[in-house]
């Protein structure tokens, strides 16, 4: 087990740079998710950390070495990939043992700990199996087994669930999860999935063009979002955006009757506000709109609101499941002031 | 109108158009014909050489398929003859020995022109694919020039090392190893395997279809080589079989009932590694690691 830090990461293929100083550190036994869209340069840190890209430029250290310079398999790191990367030729016993070919154990302390590993992850009876008998959750157990088997400083997983089915991703993310709290290496885990993120993650890294855009626990990110584009990401559905003008300590939201506001200051901003926070009552007016789409999700029941032009469309708004309004009614949005995110309307960064 | 009614006419349509089955037939008796042709033509040789190496010597210019008189004479004939024997051992030393090799370097250099990113790779790649195309008999009198200065005449060194590689099996290999996916061999890396060991258990046991048909096509290339053999090997003892063969008989006369004898035998080992190495063609072994 051990830290991790990244200072300064830069990746560049040829000219083009995808990476731009990534700083970071890992606390020993951390469960931190990179996310970001696609192309934002998760798996290329995560491959730089297991030593499968060079690095440009800065350092990476594990446990307070630097490994720059170091094989993949001198940097005790083990890593799963999203095609699991299971040898098909070998049976499910050969392919998690694969894992301690290097290690300096007897034979029969390697056949125990494939045993433990195994019955760790409720696959003893499935030993003897090809991976061509093996279902895609199992297929992907057979990776982290031979991942675990070699007890790893780092465990990297780059998008390991995004092959398996919805109902079997949920299970899996509970699982991975659950093997953390028992094994308690330190985890970097990639997804551009930010339910998976939130769900899993000790700490969030939020990418973007290879930049860092926030780097704090899933409440933090959720409750005060560095910026507009953290602020959108995290959250389903999507924070609404909203544009308005602030003067003299009152703020005009699309348009609309200027509601008082203190720490607005004066100028263009965007006001961001989250669908669960944009109700039907209580709280202030905020704008209003005719009802466009309903999506009843038992409880509450999403409605979509098209509030003209000046407010960029349609915005998203909850009501209750039971009395929502319906489509082509008329209604008012409210909102508490405090849940009203305020972001600077040419950097998107947050105003506080 | 109900669904049912504009779906109707379509169904009648479809009843009527049972009634006229001849062409299927016609079409049907056209294909067997001339699959019947095609196999004729492939099964005439073979029964013909057979029927020649049962045949007595003033019948062979005789065209019955069926031998007046049958007899094994000839096969204990070639046999019991020690040149037929040693021939026989030369070809199987020189076609097994290229055919390893080929399995090796083949696939080596076609692994590495895969999996590597070095500078002038696709110039090599190229070069390799441009030997393609300069056929074998343009190339005898530099490997005999060639052989005769390194004293390698008239041995099986001599005989192989042209074929040791193969341009078109490194093409194949390299084909073939794009199939496998850059996660395994990863995968492997971070396991602690060097690049050789990568190499042979990891990415070889996924292209092993490949290398099957590489075999295949190698073994019987080699078997059957006849001009510079021909060229090289100057001995009656570092003969193969098909120069062997071809020397039965004396200036005068040439024995077809040997020769036809000697060619059903060495046709045995050709089958031997077909029926071996044909069970490796199972396809589909590469996805079964990935996904779900
Ligand atoms: N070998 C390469 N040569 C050039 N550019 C590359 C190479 N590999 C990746 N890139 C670029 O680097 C950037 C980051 O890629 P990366 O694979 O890290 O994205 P990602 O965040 O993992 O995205 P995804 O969610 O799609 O997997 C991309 O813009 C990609 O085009
Ligand atoms: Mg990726």
């Amino acid at each position: 087990m051990a830290t991790l830090a990244l200072r300064n990461l830069v990746k560049r293929y040829d000219k083009t740079e995808v990476l731009h100083g990534i700083d970071l550190e890992v606390a020993d036994g951390e469960f931190v998710v990179f996310v970001g869209p696609s192309g934002c340069g998760k798996s290329t840190t995560l491959r730089m950390i297991a030593g499968l890209e060079e690095v440009t430029q800065g350092t990476i250290e594990i446990g307070g070495r630097v490994v720059n310079n170091l094989e993949p398999k001198d940097r005790d790191i083990a890593m799963v990939f999203q095609n699991y990367a299971i040898y098909p030729h070998m049976t499910v016993r050969k392919n998690i043992g694969f894992g301690l070919r290097t290690a300096k154990m007897t034979k029969l302390e390697k056949s125990a700990r494939l045993e433990e590993v195994a019955a760790i992850l409720d696959m003893t009876d499935l030993l003897e199996r090809k991976p061509s008998q093996l279902s895609g959750g199992q297929r992907q157990r057979v990776a982290i087994g031979r991942a675990m088997v070699r007890d790893p400083a780092v465990f990297l997983f780059d998008e390991p669930l995004s092959n398996l089915d919805a109902q079997l991703r949920t299970q899996m993310r509970l699982e991975i999860k659950k093997l953390h709290q028992r094994v308690g290496n330190t985890i970097v885990f990639v997804t551009h999935d930010q339910v998976e993120a939130m769900t899993m993650a000790d700490r969030i890294v939020i990418m973007k063009d290879g930049h860092i855009q926030q780097v704090g626990t899933p409440a933090e990110v959720y409750h005060s979002p560095a910026n507009a584009f953290v602020a959108r990401f995290i959250g389903a559905p999507s924070m609404n955006m909203l544009p308005a003008t602030a003067k003299d300590g009152a703020i005009s939201i699309a348009g609309g009757a200027p509601l008082d506001l203190a720490r607005a200051p004066d100028g263009v901003l965007n006001v961001g506000v989250r669908p669960d926070d944009l109700v039907l009552t209580g709280g202030v007016p905020i704008l209003t709109g005719r009802v466009t789409v309903q999506e009843p999700l038992g409880n509450e029941t999403l409605i979509y609101v098209d509030a003209g032009a000046q407010a960029g469309g349609e915005v998203i708004a909850k009501a209750d499941g039971r009395t929502p309004p319906a489509v082509g009614s008329t209604v008012t949005l409210h909102a508490d002031p405090g849940a009203l995110h305020l972001f600077d309307a040419t950097t998107g960064v947050t105003i506080r | 109108m109900t669904v049912a009614d504009s779906i109707r006419p379509t169904s009648d349509a479809l009843l009527s158009v049972t009634a006229p089955k001849r062409p299927a037939n016609m079409g049907q008796i056209i294909r067997w014909l001339l699959l019947f042709l095609g196999g004729v033509a492939m099964v005439m040789p073979i029964a013909y050489m057979i029927s020649t190496s049962l045949k007595w010597p003033h019948e062979v210019y005789n065209v019955n398929l069926i031998p007046d008189e049958p007899t094994i004479e000839n096969y204990t004939y070639v046999l019991e003859d020690g040149r037929f024997y040693h021939w026989f051992v030369n070809s199987l030393v020189i076609a097994t020995l290229t055919t390893v090799s080929n399995i090796l370097f083949d696939s080596l250099v076609g692994y590495t022109l895969c999996k590597f990113r070095f500078p002038g790779r696709y110039i090599i790649f190229i070069a390799i694919l441009s030997t393609l195309m300069i056929p074998t008999e343009m190339l005898v009198i530099p490997w005999y020039l060639m052989s005769q200065q390194f004293g390698w005449l008239d041995s099986y060194w001599g005989i192989m090392f042209p074929g040791l590689m193969t341009a078109f099996g490194t093409f194949l290999m390299k084909q073939f190893f794009e199939t496998v996916p850059d996660d395994f061999i990863e995968a492997a890396r971070i396991d602690g395997l060097n690049e050789l060991q990568i190499w042979w258990t990891v990415a070889m046991p996924l292209v092993k279809p490949a290398l099957a048909a590489l075999a295949i096509f190698v073994f019987l290339g080699n078997w059957t080589a006849f001009i510079w053999p021909l060229i090289v090997a100057n001995s009656v003892d570092m003969y193969t079989l098909p120069v062997g063969l071809s020397s039965f008989g004396d200036e005068a006369d040439v024995a077809w009932e040997l020769i036809m004898t000697g060619a059903a035998i060495s046709t045995l080992p050709t089958l031997v590694v077909f029926l071996i190495f044909q069970r490796f063609i199972i396809r589909g072994v590469v996805m079964a690691g990935l996904k779900g």
